[in-house]
């Protein structure tokens, strides 16, 4: 009989030759294990450290680093190195669930607009237009200095900053598959909008999502300390980094490098990090 | 022959796949002399167009050639350094190939591209503007200088592949490379580019390797022939000889596939090719095709074939004697019809359908007064060049987009609501649709079993149990082997594709399925496959179809009733062989002298200009203004009306007068 | 459109900030009568709708209104800062856009090798790193222990324009390294997609030099979207430059916007932000107009 199936042999499951992929790339996994390290840091730091990251010591203040205090001292005479490590937490608890809130929400706005367009879609995206014409941070900043600073508005801040550029990158996603004809084809089943943007767009669009989310992990860390930095973000005596450094860059000049080196370095390390794991995953969907 | 203009010896070439080397073409050799004509056949993945791209050395990223010569015009083409190369497509070889749109570049104008081609030849920069619009004159462009200043996206798909061919042949080659150039394009655009490639080619005495899927074209435009299967030459020879006496089982089964004149689903079913594409031809130790050969033997296995010569014929095969007495993959008896029910009322009834855009302040006509019955376990094909409106007619019936007002459609006596979203579920299901494209009619995140399971819940109101029964029996119908049940699209090829996409249509046992082109993006061996399903899943359930394709072949194979379309109005309806034997419509008649036969030639009839825009139909009859029948005033101010010409309601929409719509006249007809 | 959403937008999150406005300049401790006094002559007491017209009205034509803590027009600090960032973002601009499209283009060209995975992996990480990271890193080394360059921005009054580059370039560093990414990978990804295009396929067949290929028939197609790109980072040059302005002491419009949202200075914020939103808004028209007089497609209609 024409046709039964002397079949092809299916090609291996995508997502088996994605991982094996990322697992040859150097820079992912240099990414990685920086990542593992930090949030190692942010999870079982106050363990781990030998001195109280809180503790003052007014007699050894601003120590060059020593065997004692492997990074030094600051103006409190508290350990720089131990700060340095448990920082990571409250950037590493703050900047993921900025991230979850903005992806969450922007996608379901992008689905929205992209779907039904008309008149709902003319309006938004003016607004997301107009939201978008501020530097990221400036919103940030006025929402902040509104809403007074804490971890929570933190959080809220930057997720709302997020949701309009997410909604946009969902919402091309979206206009790109809704031209497809299996659309079309569950129109004609007579399936509700919202069964088909649910269960036959959106499991299309996951991959541009997801990559998205990872991208936007890295500028949520970026945002977080340079609010930090600027005084709105996390409060003292956290020993965020973007604070810590705050605290303390009026001292370069006099040569006491120590107190931001570590914490700059601190920084750049992990989100760079997190970008070399974004862009790996990036390059492994692609394929 | 030391006069050849390309000789290929012993080339093997291999792609670089994640890792591992995938070999494309192995051992091909092949000669064509000066002003020789040569068509390399065969289907998707057989390695035609990398035989293209290795002649120009311009494999993609990752091909290798990794053996043999390529010999043009006497130098080894693969040996040459970087400026020789230059020179070599500068001035001996050009190749033209498929999506003229894509290979003009968008910003540019397109006179300067083509001036480009004689400065690098050496010409001043006014002397190519020259001789530019020269050749643009050459290649039968009606207005040289506007289009020298146009750019691409402003020019039509006919143009363009004029303008390319111009570039090619604007100075004299020894070789010129055509791959699918008339590929997309409409019937009657397609046989005026290959008039004019004919036509060019004759005067420069250049030499042509045409490759191809399309067996009718290659007959019609080439002396000889090359059979590729599976990166291996199986058969060449001389084109007409080798298509009326193959002499080997693919090249005897790829003739058996097609459609051809005096069969249609009524009389016998087409054969097929069984099984696929081997996925390693090169770890195969026999005969490349001896998995799909009817008549493979153990010595197929287990040697492959030597190059059979005989005359100046090749093949390779070990029974290229017995070739053509191939038995048939598809037992040609038909299966058992289901009997028509008797009903008085049509299942389809169209009456002053019309659908109108707005273009700003402008109407446009998509459909004028479109008129048909169509009655259970019947085919109205709908044929039509672009333009037509046979796309749009699918869409308002199946209620994606609303008709003019007045438009009457009615499903089984009962008035239908225009939009989907309106309809009852039981209109719905009864309703379905078969895409063309079968990659972006299935949802790629979901599996098959999913795809077809979601149509039987929503469509057929199954679940549990009766869906996973009912499941079954529709997969087992359309012929889905069980375990392709978990896959997802992306796994499967696309006749496995288009056979999930049938089974989802009939899920909810519809009364009409509109399929729009289903077969246009399938090799002909799956063509014939998918066409035989069709018709099978016809006779059983009696369902009628409304049949949408480009291939007149494949329509008058499955059609019981045709409609012809142009610009939107209804020029022809009526029985399908009334239809196509005559007497019938100009257009009609231009458009079946058009479209190459593997049979046979047919005078050709050529029609001037272009399909007018619809934005500013002509007056009177549509039609007018590229009639070679034209009486006179009448059919510039007066549109016809569609009116029965016998009993067996064949309607026609021309002022000529029945006697007079016969065949071919013969002072207007070109020579074949 | 988008402007007057803006310009809403604007009004209604300034109106947000919380803290009666008579009460922040007079201090905690006045009296009530006198707060209730200030409000009425600043106007705050009357219908919100009334208030924005008002205001509106007044920016269009260059008032800006007056700063509750300076008690002067706003107009002119706006001026003068923005003037300041606009000569810091130009020298940002200036360096970065050559710098990334060549990166980005010499990355196509060479794409999988490893210069290509060079200029990639230097940009993405580049623009992760926080201004003020770099920034810091940047005063270190150039600043303390090399002493190349000066660590912070001003310039003696009178200075030349030489001068005042050169105070500049510090600071600009930061912002190349951030915008180089982007930009760099926008070039790139137009190019990969011109490369592989079939008119590339088209000209090489033709039997054009390979510089001609690319100068003629790739570059133009590969750069338009990066064009469109350019210009939204403009809105970043001016407003977003916050850190840099702190760090290096310079007083910017984005420093002046954080210090008025610090001091609940609402006149000068609002004016401020939207002085930002309209100059982002203007540039993405530039490179909108831009894009249609170089994409044909865009310029003349369909077909003939």
């Amino acid at each position: 009989m024409s046709g039964v199936a002397l079949g092809e042999a299916p090609v291996r499951a995508p997502r088996w030759e994605t991982l094996r992929l990322l697992a040859r790339s150097p820079a992912f996994l240099a990414g990685a294990a920086i990542v593992l390290f930090w949030v190692l840091c942010s999870l079982f730091g106050e363990r781990l450290v030998p001195i109280d990251p809180y503790a003052a010591d007014l007699l050894g203040t601003l120590d060059p680093p020593s065997a004692e205090h492997w990074f030094g001292t600051d103006q409190l005479g508290r350990d720089m190195f131990s700060r340095v490590i448990v920082g990571a937490r409250d950037i590493l608890t703050v900047a993921p669930l900025a991230t979850l809130l903005g992806v969450g929400l922007g996608t379901a706005i992008g689905l929205v607009t992209g779907y039904f367009r008309g008149i709902i879609d003319n309006l938004v995206s003016r607004l997301v237009d107009a939201v978008l014409a501020l530097p990221l941070l400036i919103v940030a900043l006025m929402a902040l200095v509104a809403l007074g600073p804490s971890n929570g508005t933190v959080i809220l801040a930057i997720g709302l900053s997020f949701t309009p550029i997410v909604a946009r990158t969902v919402r091309s996603a979206v206009l790109a598959e809704r031209e497809l004809d299996y659309v079309a084809a569950a129109r004609l089943r007579g399936e509700s909008s919202g069964h088909i943007m649910v269960m036959e767009i959106l499991p299309n669009i996951l991959g541009p999502i997801f990559v998205e989310l990872t991208v936007r992990v890295g500028y949520a860390i970026f945002t977080v300390a340079t609010l930090s930095f600027l005084g709105v973000g996390l409060q003292p005596p956290s020993p965020d980094w973007g604070l810590a450094i705050s605290e303390n860059y009026g001292l370069i000049g006099g040569g006491y490098w120590w107190a931001v080196l570590f914490d700059a370095l601190a920084i750049t390390s992990l989100v760079v990090g997190v970008n070399l794991v974004a862009d790996g995953l990036q390059n492994a969907l692609d394929q | 022959m030391t006069d050849d203009a390309l000789r290929i010896e012993d080339l093997d070439v291999a792609y670089r796949v994640r890792g591992r080397d995938r070999q494309v073409l192995r051992g091909l050799s092949l000669a064509i002399g000066r002003g020789e004509t040569y068509g390399l056949v065969g289907e998707s993945g057989c390695g035609k167009s990398t035989a293209a791209l290795a002649v120009v050395r311009y494999l993609p990223r990752g091909g290798r050639v990794r053996g043999g010569h390529i010999l043009l015009d006497g130098q080894d083409v693969l040996t040459l350094t970087k400026p020789a190369l230059r020179q070599m497509r500068a001035r001996s070889v050009a190749m033209v190939y498929q999506d003229p749109g894509r290979a003009l570049n968008p910003s540019i104008v397109a006179g300067r591209q083509l001036a480009e081609v004689y400065t690098q030849a050496g010409y001043s920069a006014a002397e190519a503007d020259d001789r530019a619009l020269d050749m643009l004159r050459r290649v039968q462009i009606s207005d040289p200088a506007r289009v020298m200043g146009r750019y691409p996206h402003q020019l039509s798909g006919g143009m363009l592949q004029r303008v390319v061919i111009a570039m090619a042949l604007a100075v004299d080659r020894r070789l010129l490379i055509l791959d699918e150039p008339t590929t997309g394009l409409d019937a009657t655009v397609e046989a005026e580019v290959l008039d004019l490639i004919e036509a060019l080619r004759a005067e420069f005495s250049t030499a042509v390797l045409f490759i191809g899927h399309n067996l009718a074209v290659i007959a019609r435009m080439c002396a000889r022939v090359g059979v590729l299967y599976a990166g291996t030459k199986v058969e060449e020879g001389p084109t007409a000889e080798v298509f009326e006496q193959p002499r080997h089982p693919y090249t005897v089964g790829l003739l058996r596939c097609l459609p051809r004149r005096g069969r249609n689903k009524h009389v016998a079913r087409l054969d097929t090719i069984p099984g696929f594409l081997p996925t390693a031809p090169d770890l195969v130790r026999g005969c490349v095709f001896t998995e799909r050969c009817g008549m493979a033997t153990d010595l197929c296995h287990d040697t492959e074939p030597p190059l059979a010569q005989f005359g100046d014929r090749f093949s390779r095969c070990h029974y290229h004697e017995q070739a053509p007495t191939l038995p048939r993959a598809t037992p040609s008896e038909l299966p058992v019809a289901a009997s028509r029910p008797l009903t008085r009322v049509p299942v389809l009834r169209v009456e002053n359908l019309s659908k109108t855009y707005m273009v700003g302040a402008l109407g446009v006509a998509a459909l004028r007064d479109i008129e048909f019955d169509l009655w259970p376990g019947e085919t109205l094909g709908l044929v039509g060049e672009s333009g037509s409106g046979k796309t749009t007619l699918a869409r308002v019936l199946l209620g994606l987009t609303a008709p003019d007002a007045e438009s009457i459609v009615q499903i089984d006596g009962r008035p239908l609501p225009d939009l989907a979203a309106r309809r009852s579920p039981a209109q719905i299901k009864a309703l379905q649709i078969v895409f063309q494209n079968p990659d972006s009619a299935l949802n790629r995140a979901h599996s098959v079993r999913r795809i077809i399971g979601r149509a039987l819940t929503k469509l057929g109101g199954l679940r549990g149990d009766a869906m996973r029964r009912r499941l079954l029996e529709l997969t087992r119908a359309v012929r889905l082997a069980d375990r392709f049940l978990t896959a997802r699209p992306r796994q499967l090829s696309g006749g496995l594709k288009q056979r999930v996409a049938i089974a989802r249509a009939f899920a909810g046992a519809p009364r009409l399925v509109v399929c729009d082109e289903p077969t246009s993006a399938l090799d002909v061996s799956v063509q014939a496959a998918i066409l035989n399903l069709l018709a099978d899943l016809q006779a059983e359930r009696q369902v009628s179809y409304l049949f949408v394709s480009h291939d007149l072949g494949v329509v008058r194979y499955l059609s019981d009733r045709i409609l012809v379309l142009y610009l939107g109005r209804l020029m022809e309806s009526g029985p399908a062989e009334r239809v196509f034997n005559g007497p019938h419509h100009p257009y009609t008649e231009a458009l079946l002298s058009a479209v190459p036969d593997a049979d046979g030639r047919i005078a050709r009839i050529p029609l001037t200009g272009e399909i007018p825009s619809a934005v500013r139909p002509p007056r009177g009859c549509v039609f007018h203004t590229r009639c070679p029948r034209k009486i006179g005033r009448v059919c510039e101010e007066e549109e016809p009306r569609l009116l029965a010409r016998d009993e067996d309601s064949h309607s026609i929409r021309c002022h000529l007068p029945t006697p007079e719509l016969g065949r071919v006249r013969a002072d207007l007809a070109v020579p074949a | 459109m988008t402007l007057f959403l803006l310009s809403v937008l604007v009004f209604a999150g300034g109106q947000l900030l919380p803290g009666d406005v008579g009460r922040s300049i007079l201090g905690p401790l006045a009296d009530q009568r006198a707060v209730a006094v200030l409000d009425h002559q600043l106007g705050v007491d009357r219908p919100l709708l009334a208030q924005y017209g008002d205001w509106i009205g007044h920016f269009v034509l260059g008032d800006m209104g007056m700063s509750y803590i300076y008690r002067a027009p706003v107009a002119p600090f706006i001026g003068t800062a923005l003037v300041h960032s606009l000569k810091l973002g130009a020298v940002a601009f200036v360096i970065v856009v050559p710098l990334a499209i060549l990166g980005g283009v010499v990355a196509a060209l060479n794409v999988g090798r490893w210069l290509d995975r060079v200029i990639t992996l230097t940009g993405l990480s580049a623009t992760v790193v926080p201004e003020f990271v770099s920034g810091i890193v940047l005063i270190l080394i150039f600043g303390v222990w090399l002493d190349v360059f000066p660590i912070t921005a001003t310039w003696p009054p009178d200075s030349g324009i030489l001068t005042q580059v050169y105070y500049l370039i510090l600071p600009s560093v930061p912002l190349v390294l951030v915008l180089f990414g982007y930009i760099a990978r926008m070039a790139r990804a137009g190019t990969v997609t011109a490369l592989d295009a079939d008119y590339t396929r088209t000209a090489v067949l033709k039997g054009l030099p390979y510089r001609t290929v690319i100068w003629r028939h790739v570059l133009r197609n590969a750069l338009l979207p990066t064009i469109a790109v350019v210009a939204t980072q403009a809105g970043y040059l001016i407003g977003g430059l916050v850190v840099v302005e702190t760090l290096f002491h310079y007083q910017g419009i984005g420093g002046l916007i954080y210090a008025a949202a610090k001091s609940h200075d609402f006149p000068m914020l609002e004016a401020g932000v939207l002085t930002v939103g309209v100059i982002y808004v203007l540039a993405a028209l530039g490179a909108d107009l831009l894009t249609v007089r170089l994409n044909p497609r865009l310029r003349f209609g369909g077909a003939a």
